[in-house]
């Protein structure tokens, strides 16, 4: 794996006004490589989708810290956003398009289906009581081209 | 975040300025909620000219008052949309029984047709 040329980590409280200070952060960050104005707002999209899982179904509105590492290469992104939550049972059914743990609260379940179609690569690793991490990365073609 | 209504006949022409996400909805549906019950509302239109972002806690959000508003035999509608707003919508099949206008003006009559 190749070095990445810049690097930041922050650390939040599991407040949902943080899901705009996490994007914000992330596309601030992402903004050195100059990529298309679309670009960044499909990674703030993505972010947003992350945060807001770990803050609903991590911490399931409880409290606790949400934490992001963002990683820029000479044309691409890798974000990670990890919680100490509750973690999934089953990943691969938190990933179906439409499937919602919580539908009484009137959400999509479609948070990680954004997350793939705006973003190259998603992985998610996940411990039951231990907490959930997903990894996700971005080329810009903008750059790469 | 600002919501803005707007009557036209019988349709509420809902304006969301800001972003639309986890936090901001509970807010937006309450607005929306009693809007729609104090004046006579028959359809929803959300326009979107002023949402600088969306994520899919926008297709909650929407799909909501859209069940509120058939309650009342209504219709919903959503203009003014931005490419990245546009292709949420349509991973979701939101855009199946919600119809997206180029305008506000086409919306409002197709409504009410």
């Amino acid at each position: 794996m190749m070095q990445p040329i810049n690097e930041v980590k922050v650390e939040f409280i599991s407040k949902s006004s943080n899901e705009s200070f996490a994007r914000i952060v992330a596309a601030a960050f992402v903004s050195q490589l100059d990529p298309t104005v679309e670009e960044l707002t499909d990674v703030k999209t993505a972010v947003s989708e992350a945060v807001t899982n770990a803050i609903i179904h991590g911490y399931e509105n409880g409290s606790g810290y949400v934490r992001m590492q963002c990683k820029l290469y000479a044309d691409s992104v890798e974000i990670q956003i990890e919680d100490d939550g509750k973690g999934i049972e089953d990943i691969e059914l938190a990933r179906q398009p439409l499937y919602t743990s919580k539908p009484e609260l009137e959400r999509s379940g479609m948070g990680f289906t954004v997350m793939e179609s705006f973003m190259d690569k998603v992985d998610v690793f996940s411990e039951p009581g231990k907490g959930t991490k997903v990894v996700m990365f971005k080329t810009f073609k903008s750059i790469s081209r | 975040m600002h919501i803005k209504f707007t009557n036209r006949g019988t349709t509420l022409i809902i304006g969301i300025k800001g972003e639309l996400d986890h936090h901001t909805a509970e807010y937006v549906r309450q607005k929306i909620d009693s809007e729609i019950l104090k004046s006579t509302t028959r359809n929803i239109v959300f326009d979107f000219s002023e949402l600088s972002f969306m994520d899919s806690s926008g297709i909650g959000v929407i799909i909501g008052r859209y069940k509120n508003i058939l309650k009342l035999n209504g219709k919903a509608a959503v203009v003014n949309i931005s490419d990245q707003i546009m292709r949420i919508l349509s991973m979701s099949g939101i855009l199946k029984i919600i119809p997206v206008y180029k305008s506000l003006d086409d919306a409002v009559s197709a409504l009410q047709e």
